[in-house]
């Protein structure tokens, strides 16, 4: 991966014979703890389709009330931010400092405006009496409402976990932003950007799921 | 005073006197050190769920309700429950011998990833914290299944705050289970093969794969159940057309595989005691090793047998009750073997092998009658009874807890430095025995009678089962506090061990006992298969 001149400079955690060593363990890590996100959202997903198969006219019906296409242009925005992070990561394996920062930066910005958009959105969906718990008036007027009540449940519950692992990627990004301004160690630096950009491209995926699931269902 | 500080100072370098203050034990990344850290924590949990289950057995001396109310009653059940499984069994042989055995085993220094590994402890710590808090806060009442819509709308118990813990301890399991696989994927020694690992570290690495694998959609479960509760976002509420028996299913995908996770690293502990206490290499090690995959694989395929009077299809039934029978074929070949391994071996009957012989009977018994429960007919007359608690019981105390106490005796003079006293852990071996069937035998024969489990009180004819059942428990007691006593009293007054005080093979035992903080000078290279037991170490 390196030249033998380059190796002497990485610092190794104790543990591990070679810098390949601590990189591949590092990724095989993520890579099964992404397994493990991706069994948590299963559940979620599970629970939803066998109750889409119950009740498929009634959340069709609650569906048709979202904003799909604001949540389309938000889907764009965020593998959009895939992209940079992905460029990001090339950036930092070519040593490119500027441009390792500034991409990473850009995929915070894509990221917040994502949540920023999320936030209107649910806003509005209060606005419209759409929220079916903490005691608020639920005014969805189509047809068989307390099945619609479940759709929105899992709306909620679904959207919402994707926006708590968003929230966790940015922190990671930031993070990653902060301490590797002075560029120190670019090794380490590469390896952050690599992780974070693998576990980014999980919260894309998701997203993609639940967006055709969730707000394109019956149209 | 000075006479411990002069034999202090003629110890050879080891983990245990690199360091004296709190903080070099509380914010130490060596995995020896955090092994001892789950070690005190887990023994914690169970003399407290063992409290419990003390209560409960008092309780059911008399078939009137006198000394705990219905609801107290639910309440110690449901904390015994809740304790012995998320806090003691679950992490029991993986947090402490396996994270202080694989890197050894393995050749490494240390485990991947050291910071996650101390990481586990807190978080498992802040788990009990929670758990404690529920059970401060008034106790709950829902048994360790958590059922909907008891749990989410009926129950007035602290179900939150317990479902939380067991949510939080769930991340130290998941976190546990990716270091151990990355530790055995990318730190074995060179020369270290897959089919030259020790049993041990192969039923480890089944064990992770389920704890990844399983524990997310036990996760996702509670958070679906805490929400509902908390929030009223309801998604198991029949109110909204939500299923309950939906909750069972994603409760049970999670709950049996996690029956395997308690048992797997318990067959792993047996097989090294087995071959090192016959002197033999163990029989079949091809086949042990397979096996171990296979119940992990299959343990994923047989939740629905939980659920056969739940109101699922009884097609889903007979296909649940079949593949149920699967899980029996590979544990019966890993018992085949053990006993191949004993013939003709050379055997001796130390308290680690008296331990490890008691897993296997109990086991045995546990395994067969579960048989019986996993037939569909043959289930809806035995669900609920205690025919049921006397089957998991025979697998996880007879089996699991006596495994455990297997590998503490069979590695305490790796761990410690010191030998335990022999005579005293024999008696302990067999008092557990006898305390042990004594308690649970008499429970299969009331549960095949018609005693229903979860009753604080319980009809006149069932008495004398149940006096021998509670006097039992009180034997059961006294095996699990001698070891408590005497292995502690060794701490300082045991006799020093010797690097490989049992003639075993494995590189754990080639390293000083206490190891040093990085185990091995130069990274060792292997030659042998685990169980070179023809060829001097």
């Amino acid at each position: 991966m390196t030249s033998r001149s380059n190796r002497t400079t990485v610092i190794i955690a104790h543990q591990f014979e070679s810098a390949d060593q601590q990189l591949d363990a590092d990724l095989l890590g993520m890579w099964l703890f992404l397994v493990t996100e991706l069994l948590l959202f299963s559940g979620a997903f599970l629970a939803f389709s066998v109750y889409y198969h119950q009740y498929s006219e009634a959340f069709s019906a609650a569906a048709g009330e979202l904003h799909w296409l604001l949540a389309g242009f938000n889907t764009a925005l965020l593998l959009t931010s895939g992209l940079t992070v992905a460029l990001a990561e090339q950036a930092a394996v070519e040593n490119n400092r500027r441009a390792t920062l500034g991409l990473l930066a850009l995929t915070i910005a894509l990221g917040l405006a994502f949540l920023a958009l999320k936030g209107y959105e649910y806003h509005s969906e209060y606005r419209a009496g759409l929220i079916p718990f903490l005691d608020q008036p639920f005014a969805f007027d189509g047809p068989d409402p307390i099945h619609a009540m479940l759709f929105y449940n899992f709306y909620f519950t679904l959207t919402g976990l994707h926006a708590l692992h968003m929230i966790i990627g940015l922190s990671a990004m930031g993070v990653i932003l902060v301490s590797g301004y002075r560029w120190r160690d670019r090794h380490r630096v590469a390896r952050q950007v690599r992780i974070a950009g693998l576990y980014w491209a999980f919260v894309d995926i998701v997203w993609v799921l639940v967006y055709t699931s969730l707000y394109l269902v019956g149209r | 005073m000075s006479a411990l500080s002069r034999t202090d100072a003629a110890e050879p370098a080891s983990y245990l006197n690199a360091g004296y203050g709190l903080k070099s034990w509380l914010l130490t990344l060596d995995h020896k050190r955090i092994a001892w850290l789950y070690f005190i924590s887990i023994t914690g949990f169970f003399f407290l769920g063992g409290a419990a289950a003390t209560l409960i057995r008092l309780e059911l001396l008399t078939p009137a309700g006198d000394l705990l109310s219905d609801n107290a009653y639910n309440q110690m059940f449901s904390l015994h429950g809740i304790v012995m499984v998320w806090f003691f069994l679950i992490p029991s042989i993986p947090t402490t011998m396996g994270n202080f055995l694989l890197p050894l085993m393995l050749g490494a220094r240390d485990m991947a990833f050291p910071r996650l590994n101390l990481l586990s402890w807190y978080v498992f710590i802040l788990g009990g914290l929670f758990t404690l808090t529920a059970v401060v806060a008034g106790g709950i009442d829902t048994g360790w299944t958590f059922y909907t819509p008891y749990s989410t709308m009926f129950s007035n118990g602290a179900v939150l705050a317990a479902a939380t813990g067991v949510f939080i301890v769930g991340f130290s399991s998941i976190l546990t289970g990716i270091n151990f696989i990355v530790t055995t994927h990318k730190m074995r020694a060179p020369g270290l093969t897959w089919f030259r690992l020790p049993l041990f570290v192969w039923a480890q690495y089944a064990t992770s794969v389920i704890m990844v694998l399983a524990t997310p959609v036990l996760s996702v479960t509670l958070v679906l159940l805490g929400i509902e509760r908390a929030f009223g976002i309801g998604i198991f509420d029949p109110a909204l057309g939500g299923d309950p028996v939906l909750f069972e299913h994603l409760f049970w995908f999670y709950s049996h595989p996690a029956v395997y996770i308690m048992l797997l690293p318990a067959m792993g502990v047996v097989s090294e005691c087995i071959a090192c206490f016959a002197h033999k290499r163990i029989f079949g090690y091809k086949v042990m090793a397979f096996s171990i995959l296979a119940i992990a694989l299959f343990g994923f395929l047989v939740w629905g047998h939980h659920m056969f009077v739940s109101g699922q299809s009884i097609y889903a039934g007979v296909a649940f009750s079949l593949l149920s029978f699967l899980v029996s074929v590979p544990s019966a070949l890993k018992i085949f073997n053990w006993i191949a391994t004993l013939y003709k071996g050379q055997i001796r009957f130390d308290a680690p092998m008296l331990f490890a012989l008691s897993f296997i009977g109990l086991f045995l018994i546990g395994g067969l009658t579960g048989i019986f429960v996993a037939t569909l007919a043959l289930d809806v007359q035995m669900h609920d009874t205690y025919f049921v608690v006397a089957h998991f019981h025979y697998v996880m105390v007879g089996g699991m807890v006596s495994a455990y106490m297997a590998g503490l005796h069979f590695w305490w003079p790796k761990i410690t430095g010191r030998l335990y006293p022999e005579m005293w852990a024999r008696v302990s071996a067999i008092i557990v025995f006898v305390g042990f069937n004594l308690t649970f035998f008499p429970q299969y024969i009331l549960g095949w009678a018609g005693m229903p489990r979860r009753y604080h009180a319980y009809a006149d004819e069932f008495q004398l089962l149940n006096v021998f059942s509670s006097a039992g428990a009180g034997l059961l007691a006294v095996g699990y506090l001698l070891p408590l006593l005497y292995l502690i009293w060794s701490l300082r007054y045991g006799a020093r061990a010797s690097a490989n005080p049992w003639d075993a093979r494995g590189l754990e035992w080639t390293v000083s006992s206490p190891p040093p903080v990085h185990n091995f000078a130069r990274v060792p290279r292997v030659e042998h298969e685990a169980y070179a037991y023809d060829q001097p170490q």
